[in-house]
């Protein structure tokens, strides 16, 4: 269970003169549930987005499964990866956004459709059957028909996280999934995502649910102004911060 | 956030009992009585004017089919039509190239653009017909050569002046089109393995569509109207045999009356077809789709047929 499935080593990540990651050391292991905590503004979903290569790195080193992201090293030469290979990698990351984004001229199911026979050549029947099983996953067997601007905001959520499922990813990527949603919304999708880290899937979640974390967490960073303030077991982090900046965090939130 | 299948709320819907319906005097709108009677007045003066001019009605049905008129109205269709199909290939391909990351296409496209708008298309028209002045041959190495003036025959003159003329436009409703589909459409597709040509084509561009098609309805109804101009280039298209028709027999005013009432007929049919084809872009982006105006009719003269299966 040691075997790192994402290592960032120094990541630092500007947006013109504004420096947003400033040196990002980290590792999230395999089937691990690593929760990513945080004021706003304090580069979490960036680091996140960092991971699948919707963002570039400016310094430092982040792997995904040994592979380095979005370069190729050769001897002590970095090469760019073509957006064919990136787009390869990406296909093991699933990514939830905190707006879903799921794609609106299709129904729930042909958005969980859509990547399997784009990009992976499945067969029609095969993706839809598959799509079936991942709906009734998340509990929306019922909806497979129905476009998105039919679906509340948590059975969107969940009809985008089949959507990530379909493509067999290794690594999940959840950024903020639950913001956006209305608070008597937020169990369902929890409930899925839970589901989700029982079967072993490793999961990198930026969220502000604070028991999410504690209760299906194994690792908690908390970061604050572009670096990790503190990191360690979720349960010992938010009762026991060591921190002064995660205790100031962490009174606010709780 | 869930939807109700089974409302109806048609005409036989019983309103619920409940406490009595106010009855109250309506505020009255003198205003509109007058308002109406002037308009009315002035229609009728209008109408009265024309009856009383020296006009041969008799002469627009007399030729309303004759060959020619219908010789020149497949012209001006297959002109709509074809230049349509240049002006639309050719905006998408400015469109993409002016949102393009590299500068000398982008400059290109912007140039493209700045140019064709900003010339009249009359004058666009008269340049290609006139080219022949200044290239005596046009010579396309071992593919083709021959003399300019047999080369640029009316119909290319019409189809290039329209239609290149027409994709300066097409590529700004397209540029707007594609700019309209938010960003995270495009992460989302990125996110889960799929290329920059497959995101375009199966997760942009369809979106981009609500927003492309409804000018574009207005600009094939413009370019049907906008193909009357090449009657100067000697073009044989609706405007142009009615001409001839009117100079020979002396029924000139007759004659655009009756080629007024075929772009008339041809826009509506055109309007009619953009409203269907406006309904299927817009699915997704609203519940339920607005009826169509057959659904409409029905619903209108058969309140009491419902679906079998649902219930009021």
């Amino acid at each position: 269970m040691t075997h790192p499935m994402v290592r960032a080593e120094g990541v630092h990540k500007s947006f013109g003169t504004v420096e947003v990651l400033k040196g990002i050391d980290l590792q999230v292991n395999s089937g691990e549930v690593f929760c990513l905590i945080g004021p706003s503004g304090s580069g979490k979903s960036t680091f996140l987005r960092c991971i699948n290569h919707l963002e570039k790195i400016n310094a430092g080193r982040l792997y995904v499964d040994g592979e380095l992201v979005g370069y190729r090293q050769k001897g002590d030469k970095l090469y760019e990866l073509k957006d064919s290979e990136v787009a390869l990698k990406r296909r093991d990351i699933g990514m939830v956004f905190q707006r879903f984004n799921l794609f609106p001229h299709m129904t729930a199911i042909e958005n969980v459709m859509e990547a399997p026979v784009q990009v992976k050549g499945a067969s029609k029947a095969e993706a839809r059957e598959r799509a079936t099983r991942l709906l009734d996953r998340v509990g929306l067997a019922d909806k497979a028909g129905n476009y998105p601007a039919q679906l509340s905001g948590g059975q969107q959520q969940r009809v985008a996280i089949a959507r990530a499922l379909a493509m067999d990813p290794k690594l999940m990527l959840f950024d903020e999934p639950t913001s956006a949603l209305d608070p008597e919304l937020v169990g369902d999708v929890l409930d899925v995502m839970r589901d989700l880290a029982e079967s072993g899937m490793t999961m990198v979640v930026v969220t502000h649910e604070m028991g999410f974390a504690r209760e299906v967490g194994d690792s908690l960073v908390f970061m604050d102004g572009g670096v990790v303030v503190e990191s360690g077991n979720p349960r010992e982090v938010l009762t026991d911060p060591q921190h002064e900046r995660t205790k100031a965090f962490l009174s606010k939130v709780l | 956030m869930t939807v109700d299948v089974s409302k109806t709320d048609g005409p036989g819907a019983t309103p619920p009992a409940g406490p009595e319906a106010i009855k109250a005097i309506p505020v009255r709108h003198p205003g509109r009585y007058v308002s109406a009677i002037i308009a009315l007045g002035l229609l009728g003066a209008v109408v009265y004017a024309f009856a009383q001019g020296n006009i041969n009605w008799g002469a627009v049905p007399d030729y309303f089919f004759d060959d020619r008129i219908l010789h020149g109205v497949g012209n001006t269709l297959l002109l709509t039509v074809l230049s349509m199909l240049i002006g639309i290939v050719g905006g998408i391909v400015l469109a993409v190239m002016r949102l393009s990351k590299n500068p000398v296409t982008s400059s290109i496209a912007w140039f493209y653009i700045w140019f064709f708008r900003g010339t009249p298309v009359l004058v666009q028209l008269f340049v290609w017909f006139n080219l022949g002045l200044v290239f005596e041959y046009i010579n396309l190495g071992p593919i083709y050569k021959d003399y300019w003036s047999s080369f640029m025959t009316p119909l290319l003159t019409a189809l290039l002046g329209l239609g290149l003329n027409e994709a300066a436009y097409m590529a700004e409703i397209c540029r707007a089109g594609l700019l309209s589909v938010d960003e995270g459409q495009t992460e989302a597709a990125h996110a889960l393995g799929m290329s920059h040509t497959k995101t375009l084509g199966r997760i942009v561009i369809p979106q981009a569509m609500r927003v492309i098609v409804p000018p574009t309805g207005n600009e094939v109804i413009n370019m049907l109207k906008t193909t009357s101009l090449v009657s100067a280039v000697q073009f044989y298209d609706l405007f142009k045999e009615a001409q001839d028709i009117g100079q020979n027999a002396g029924s000139t005013v007759e004659m655009y009356f009756l080629a007024a009432a075929w772009y008339l007929i041809m826009t509506s049919i055109l309007s009619v077809g953009q409203y269907y084809v406006e309904r299927y872009y817009a699915r997704g982006s609203t519940r339920s789709l607005p009826p169509t105006p057959l659904q409409r009719f029905r619903a209108a003269v058969l309140p009491a047929r419902r679906p079998k299966g649902v219930t009021a």
